[in-house]
């Protein structure tokens, strides 16, 4: 049985079959909508993330199946008290596939060794993100028509964005060159900058947004929070230069791409979003495709 | 020159890394035997100069999985009749259960009450370990 735990269990084969597939449901959606007839998704979400949750359901219910599950387990004490694996090994007797959201790192993991169906992980605290890596791969797929020799900005957190480090990594295997903006505290540690070397990729640093942003194809947005600063001096100091708005885009190419993985605090102003090179509601959307896929090949129906 | 008897009969632990002589005696129970046993610290070696050895005048069940992750140099000899009739060299284990504890506090580790702490061997060269679940690194070196 196949599980979903971290973006790197898909080869390259398999992530090519699952973005052809979520383009093929995109253009004839009516073929799908009855191919999970009968089935069920659970959705245990331990911690709420009502976004990732409705992508998960709506994509099960527009292949024409079910879903059951919990959005919170504070809700339903009975789980709370409950071990993992009790809750997986009762859950997976009513289900066909699982779709799981913790606040600990490894829980999809662990119900995936107790499992009798397929487990997603739907983010394991701040560890793994797959859906959201595969949302972001097939949109910048879609609005590209590749995934090669893309000059691809990263801005922001890249320090603690384990889906920044998760598309990187994916990125990096199709040789695309990359620009990582973001302040000193928040650079991409050290050992996925190892991993870029090891590929035929290459990548710059810098700090500032304004400096490079007409060299992108893809500029892929991130928060910049502000307890991840040491001190409030250096937050306000560094805050305005993540900020994507009309005045820096005025910059950038005409075919820019601008992603992020919502939601957002202000780290794109409002007003970019009527601009056409503002991806990210789209981005959503194919969220919810790829999820459709996913569960169509783990659940080996098509 | 340090004279002790060879064994007719038990199991020499050899190539032991200078210092762990005395954690293995301890983590075997040895200090309880009821049967000779000799604790060797420092002896000659050819390969690394020094090496501890224990040796047991009986056969017991030894877990070389927790042997091999404590020392991954040892060579454990098995003797019959005052012959070695098996040899066996160990190495770091692919997978250690409920050895390392995850110490990472957002680790699902931290909170499930059954789990079995798993680290999976992931560089043989340096003794480094990940948790299986939250990929948190352990290495032998520290
Ligand atoms: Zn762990």
């Amino acid at each position: 049985m196949r599980h979903l735990i971290d973006p790197m269990d898909i080869s390259m084969t398999e992530l090519k079959d699952l973005l052809d597939l979520a383009e093929e449901i995109i253009k004839k959606k009516e073929d799908f909508n009855q191919v999970c007839k009968g089935k069920i998704l659970g959705t245990l979400f331990y911690e709420p993330s009502t976004r990732t949750r409705l992508s998960f359901e709506a994509a099960m219910l527009r292949l024409g199946g079910s879903v059951i599950g919990f959005s919170d387990a504070g809700v339903s004490s009975a789980i709370k008290g409950e071990s993992i694996p009790d809750t997986i090994r009762t859950v997976s007797s009513y289900v066909d596939i699982i779709a799981m959201r913790h606040p600990k790192e490894g829980a999809p993991k662990l119900a995936s060794y107790y499992s009798f169906v397929p487990i997603i992980n739907a983010g394991d605290g701040g560890h793994y993100h797959p859906t959201q890596t595969l949302t972001d791969i097939l949109t910048i797929r879609l609005k590209k028509g590749q995934l090669s020799n893309l000059t691809i900005g990263l801005c922001g957190d890249l320090k603690f964005g384990r889906t920044v480090h998760s598309l990187i990594k994916s990125m990096s295997s199709y040789g695309n060159k990359f620009i990582l903006i973001s302040p000193q505290e928040l650079q991409i540690p050290q050992y996925i900058k190892m991993e870029l070397f090891n590929k035929n990729s290459s990548f710059m640093e810098v700090e500032s947004l304004e400096d490079v942003i007409d060299k992108l194809d893809i500029l892929y947005m991130t928060r910049v929070q502000r307890e991840r600063f040491f001190n409030e001096e250096d937050y306000i100091r560094l805050k305005d230069s993540y900020i994507l708005d009309k005045e820096k885009l005025k910059l950038a190419r005409k075919d820019l791409c601008i992603l992020h993985p919502l939601p957002r605090v202000n780290e794109i102003s409002y007003e970019v979003d009527d601009d056409p090179r503002a991806c990210y509601f789209e981005q959503v959307k194919y969220g919810m495709y790829i999820r459709m896929a996913l569960i169509l090949r783990l659940l080996g129906v098509m | 020159m340090l004279y002790i008897d060879s064994i007719s009969k038990g199991i020499v632990i050899d190539h032991i890394r200078p210092g762990n002589g005395f954690k293995i005696f301890k983590y075997l129970g040895l200090n309880k035997a009821d049967f000779r046993v000799a604790l060797i610290i420092n002896a000659q070696s050819k390969k690394y100069g020094k090496k501890d050895l224990i040796k047991l005048e009986n056969v017991m069940d030894l877990d070389l999985t927790m042997l091999g992750f404590i020392d991954p140099n040892i060579t454990i000899n098995i003797i019959q009749d005052e012959k070695v009739v098996k040899k066996i060299k160990l190495s770091l284990p692919e997978e250690v259960e409920g050895i390392i504890k995850c110490k990472n506090p957002r680790c699902i580790c931290s909170e499930e009450r059954q789990i079995v702490h798993r680290f999976v061997l992931i560089d043989d060269k340096k003794g480094i370990y990940k948790c299986d679940y939250c990929e948190q690194i352990y290495s032998w070196e520290g």
